[in-house]
């Protein structure tokens, strides 16, 4: 996957400066920034959910930009899950599955783990925040995509299900998937991250693999890692 | 495509709403017969019923469930979906039900007491009507991302047209009185829908006669085959411009 010059403008402000990126597959990428530094904004470009004001987004070497059959390879977990709100978790299971006519076996793991079956049958709206992370995660996973995006994945979630989720993105890694996340809790993304991209007003301030970042600062943590960083440029 | 309007329809049958619109329409037709003996009577009271009631129902229930699918859409739009096809198919769910609502309602108890030509006229143009007003109603709806914004300008804009619009054609009327200004009053019949289709009917009704020498310049461009046929054409326009409009702001919307 490969981001080339790529720009987006609200109103006045500047969300996105030409941002350019390669992303490998096998690799999980974090985008972490401060809030509105456009992370979230670059997610849904790639979705094709926003439409950026100029610049290019590539998957397996082709425009992703007014296209829509490369969504088959992505799974996508929103920042805030929003579903509608007068369906079940299953119906909204069996609606995707009918929509995306996916051939091969569904990847049930998180489903089971997360135990949606408990709550499989309550409506959308009289369901915890936690347990619509749960589903949101569980459908990004679901269809073994080979492009897996997660907006803020763990907020909301219970340690016990971030452990699951992490197991689970770092099991997806191994499987030759790329990855990609936002999060401001960095404790959640040691250990299953390979590259940190760092954003700050629509640029990349630095993009490191975590080898790298942790042979320059010589911390172990990717939080000690980052603050170092941060100070060495003088953004502290 | 026929996914997305199952699922849009699946959600709206859940909602009600549109079994109480159906109800509705079946009481309305239904009294208006009952209470009149003679039909034709009682089917220009129904005209005049129906031209306020579906514009109305069909742009405000359009424009809310298009509000309220909003997580329907956004679900979709993040899976192997077109963009067209999500809009195309709330469109075409919301447009079908407000359609089945409006052939069940009226379409059945008309049947049965009257099966002239009027009748069939009346259900066709209902037909239309209903879908000229879910098509404004979706452009309202994505001109704001505020709901209460888009549904504002829905009411207006179904305001305008059942009313205001008719309200500005008399006060031309009156004022142009001693002009012979007909083949521009019928002009600006064609700039609202609900004019177009109540003059369609009445027209085919043969009440054109009571309506003077405006009646007569009507019923003489518009009676013959060919009228009914521009009319049909405009009416169909009206269908197509909003929509084409609300799809092409929708293709370009940031969700």
């Amino acid at each position: 996957m490969e981001i080339r010059g790529l720009k987006k403008q609200f109103g006045r402000i500047h969300v996105l400066n030409g941002l350019t990126l390669q992303l490998k597959k096998g690799s999980a990428y974090a985008l972490i920034g401060p809030n509105g530094s456009g992370k979230t904004t670059m997610l849904k470009i790639l979705l094709g959910l926003v439409n950026p004001d100029s610049g290019e987004a590539l998957f397996q070497n082709k425009s992703v930009l007014k296209q829509w059959k490369y969504r088959n390879h992505f799974g996508y977990m929103p920042q805030i899950s929003r579903y509608p709100e007068n369906m079940t978790p299953f119906q909204i299971m069996e609606m995707i599955k009918d929509i995306r006519q996916h051939s091969g076996a569904y990847d049930m793991d998180l489903y089971k783990q997360f135990g949606i079956n408990k709550f499989e049958n309550k409506a959308m709206h009289s369901l915890s925040g936690g347990m619509r992370q749960k589903v949101g995660a569980s459908l990004a996973f679901m269809f073994s995509p080979e492009v897996i995006i997660l907006d803020e994945p763990t907020a909301g979630l219970d340690p016990l299900s971030t452990e699951i989720l992490k197991e689970k993105i770092i099991r997806s890694r191994h499987e030759g998937k790329l990855i990609l996340i936002t999060s401001h809790i960095l404790s959640d993304l040691d250990e299953i991250i390979t590259h940190v991209i760092y954003l700050n007003e629509g640029n990349i301030l630095f993009q490191l693999t975590i080898e790298e970042l942790r042979s320059r600062t010589k911390s172990e943590k990717l939080s000690q890692a980052i603050a170092a960083i941060m100070k060495e440029n003088g953004h502290a | 495509m026929l996914k997305i309007i199952k699922y849009v329809l699946l959600d709206i049958v859940r909602s009600r709403t549109i079994i109480g619109y159906t109800v509705f329409l079946m009481l309305a037709t239904w009294g208006m017969f009952m209470l009149e003996s003679n039909p034709s009577k009682s089917m220009l009271s129904l005209i005049n019923i129906l031209l306020i009631v579906i514009p109305l129902v069909s742009i405000i229930f359009s424009t809310i469930h298009f509000y309220n699918s909003y997580e329907f859409m956004e679900l979709m739009l993040a899976q192997p979906v077109k963009r067209s096809t999500v809009f195309a198919g709330s469109y075409a769910g919301a447009a079908l039900a407000l359609c089945m609502a409006f052939i069940i309602g009226t379409g059945i108890p008309l049947v049965t007491f009257d099966s002239s030509g009027a009748a069939i006229a009346l259900l066709i143009s209902g037909i239309l009507i209903t879908l000229i007003f879910v098509s404004i109603a979706y452009l309202c709806a994505a001109l704001s991302r505020d709901k209460a914004k888009g549904t504002g300008i829905a009411i207006l804009s179904w305001f305008f047209f059942a009313i205001i619009y008719d309200s500005l054609l008399l006060f031309i009327l009156f004022l142009f009185a001693d002009y012979p200004i007909e083949k521009f009053l019928l002009a600006l019949t064609f700039f609202n829908p609900v004019d177009l289709v109540r003059l369609i009917l009445l027209l085919k009704m043969d009440v054109a006669a009571l309506m003077g020498m405006t009646g007569a310049v009507y019923s003489q461009l518009l009676g013959s085959v060919n009228g009914m046929l521009i009319a049909g054409l405009v009416s169909i326009i009206w269908i197509l411009w909003p929509f084409a409009l609300a799809m092409r702001i929708f293709k370009r919307k940031d969700i």
